[in-house]
């Protein structure tokens, strides 16, 4: 679960870790009363989730109020690289001596933290790693003994920090990696984090990703990602616990188990179509489980034909097959759907669609056809 | 033969008076599997399905010799299920639980290098030897006994898998769900080497999907230390990067990860990889058929 800028300095900004006095904005007018209050020079800032904001006009700087209203009025709806600006974070304008660059991230290859520092700052991390591996400190953290400032003070000589930071550099990180816990984060990431002239050292920009299986210690973890997403059938599948992924295409997918289901979407690519979205309906696939999947799955516009694509394990093929009547009953859909059902008691399943299941409805044997039909289907609509 | 799951097994059960819990601990039992015990706490006394409850593992150890740990505990309380059965010493842990918070499993997963006890899991279906014993929720009727090895980060996917194998006549040694999570107690590797040294499994199907590098790294494993043939399968080659499909650990960061690095990484090291199932048993078939 990914954060916006804004999110992630609200974050940083209760655990510690010195970033600029800034606010949101969804208008103009509450840009301008946001840099009021700011005062002085202020940066209007995009906020989306995508790499290259500032190149793309998405950072603008404002002398005053009046310039922060326009600037404002300029970014807001802007489409960045297919997300459209929906807010902006107004913040004091930094006196920038120096850029560099730190980072907790949760490393699944090593599975422990890696805290990352480098003098190199406010351009493309990997770019450095890449081209420059030396001036990026790297450590990995034994997460039963946690991060101590010894490993601190290492990342901060290694990485040649100059020496008037060190020192605000070293309580960053100690902050930082604090937070990684505490927010139960997969990702914390400061880019660029700035010395400044007075010689502070502030993150000037924050990138937060949050470990959604943690949610249950962190009730305000809904708040955060009830404004992540713009799209209507995410939000629909997310307010109704379904897990859904929308993608660019017209076939509608739903299917129970998570490998299962991109296997589908590989099959329906394999057959020449383009699936509409990852949906998995769960294990089970209960009658209201599946009313749910459809009711999203036909609210999407794009959506031409259907493959419902199902192994019956533990749960039955004939009581999915019934659950399925029940939802087309309830949902009253009238595109064209693929049933392939697969599994423990799959004949039964299949005779309960072919003969009691709406025409719309087509039974296919092997998930390969069932794909075939889905696609030769959706191109026919 | 078969790996770490046989006639041997005697499994303790934690969270058995739960719905779930009591269900499948009910199949696993009814398959022939030795459900010696379960674990609830407070519950100490009561009995599932005639299997006798205990208020820890170590009391369930103590009593009844069990040697295998399945946890079915929720997830805010499943870490620490999962090194209550490590701590009673038994030698293989297998944990159902969906949804346990990465850091958890990072701090259990350190833990359990040092201890040098196996867990297979979180996020995973368990782990079934065909006519033997199952440890887990599969769907017992779906596997037939039989001479290939099967690995796999997802359930459903692995049902419809060794649907398509029996469909061509071939049935498992033994079959793993190493589990969906970004961080499991039991690696790919770990099986390879498994089945690698078990003289009843002629071929191993890795099933792997997008998200992390254990694939990759399993390819250069393959290539340095395996006899046995391995064929391989991948999923998730529709899925855009950044997004979680359905399993926290299928998710592409940045451009690694992706399901064409694992299939290209594999078909480098000589691993044939089969483009839907169906595919992939004729790839079986072929090889050992």
């Amino acid at each position: 679960m990914d954060l916006f800028e804004y999110q992630g300095k609200q974050l940083f900004a209760r655990h510690g870790i010195p970033v600029p006095s800034g606010e949101v904005a969804e208008t103009p007018a509450e840009a301008r009363a946001a840099a009021e209050r700011i005062g002085g020079k202020v940066v209007v800032k995009a906020q989306v989730q995508v790499g290259g904001r500032g190149k793309a006009g998405g950072i603008k700087l404002a002398e005053n109020p009046d310039e922060a209203e326009a600037r404002a009025g300029e970014i807001l709806g802007m489409d960045i690289k297919g997300h459209t600006v929906h807010r902006v974070w107004i913040e004091a304008a930094s006196e920038i001596v120096k850029e560099y660059y730190a980072s907790v991230t949760f490393d699944r290859g090593e599975k422990k933290p890696l805290v990352m520092l480098s003098a190199m700052g406010g351009v493309d991390i990997e770019d450095v790693a890449h081209n420059n591996p030396d001036a990026l400190a790297k450590l990995h953290v034994d997460p039963l003994t946690g991060f101590q400032q010894h490993h601190a003070r290492w990342l901060v000589y290694t990485a040649k920090i100059d020496e008037g930071a060190q020192k605000g550099v070293v309580a960053i990180l100690e902050k930082l990696y604090q937070a990684f816990i505490e927010l139960d984060a997969t990702l914390v990431e400061i880019n660029p984090l700035i010395w400044t002239k007075s010689g502070d050292v502030v993150a000037l920009d924050a990138k937060v990703s949050l470990d959604g299986n943690a949610m249950f210690r962190h009730p305000d973890y809904t708040e955060l990602r009830e404004s992540v997403t713009d799209d209507p059938q995410e939000k629909m599948a997310h307010d109704r616990g379904v897990t859904y992924v929308k993608l660019d295409g017209d076939v509608g997918i739903l299917g129970n188990g998570a490998g299962l289901v991109m296997s589908t979407l590989d099959v329906v690519a394999l057959a020449g179509g383009r699936p509409a979205n990852f949906l998995d309906a769960g294990g089970g696939s209960k009658a209201d489980e599946v009313v749910t999947a459809l009711e999203v799955l036909l609210s999407d516009p794009k959506v031409k034909s259907l493959l419902v694509n199902i192994f019956g394990g533990i749960t039955r093929c004939d009581e999915v097959a019934n659950g399925l009547l029940t939802a087309l009953d309830q949902t009253k859909a009238t595109l064209p759907i693929v049933v392939r059902l697969d599994g423990t008691n799959e004949e039964e399943g299949r005779k309960i669609i072919a003969e009691r299941a709406p025409s719309n409805v087509v039974v296919e044997k092997t998930m390969l056809s069932a794909a075939e039909r889905a696609v030769e289907l959706a191109k026919g609509a | 033969m078969s790996i770490w799951v046989d006639e041997n097994t005697k499994l303790v059960v934690q969270g058995i008076t739960g719905r779930e819990g009591a269900f499948h601990a009910g199949r696993n039992k009814a398959y022939g599997t030795h459900v010696v015990a379960g674990v609830t706490p407070g519950k100490q006394g009561q009995d599932v399905d005639g299997i006798p409850v205990f208020n820890t593992v170590r009391d369930a150890v103590d009593e009844t010799g069990a040697n295998t740990a399945m946890v079915f505990v929720p997830p805010r309380f499943a870490t620490d299920a999962v090194y209550e059965a490590l701590d009673s010493g038994v030698d293989l842990v297998v944990c159902i639980t969906e949804g346990i918070p990465a850091h958890d499993m990072m701090r259990a997963y350190t833990h359990l290098k040092r201890s040098g006890q196996r867990l297979v899991g979180p996020n995973c279906p368990g782990i079934i030897s065909p006519g033997k014993a199952t440890v887990g929720i599969m769907p017992t009727q779906v596997f037939q006994p039989g001479r290939v090895g099967l690995v796999s980060r997802s359930g459903t996917l692995t049902y419809q898998i060794s649907k398509e194998l029996e469909l061509v006549g071939i049935g498992q040694s033994t079959v793993v769900g190493i589990g969906g999570d970004p961080v499991v107690g039991t690696s790919f590797i770990d099986c390879l080497e498994a089945f690698e040294a078990d003289p009843d499994t002629d071929l191993v199907v890795m099933v792997g999907e997008i998200g992390g590098n254990e694939e990759e790294k399993a390819a250069e494993y393959i290539a340095a230390n395996m006899k046995t043939p391995v064929v391989g399968y991948i999923a998730g080659f529709q899925a855009p990067p950044g997004k979680q499909m359905g399993h926290a650990g299928a998710i592409i960061t940045g451009s690694s990860g992706t399901a064409q690095a694992k299939k290209e990484a594999l078909e480098a090291k000589g691993v044939a990889v089969g483009t839907n199932p169906t595919e992939v048993a004729q790839l079986v078939k072929e090889r050992v058929g």
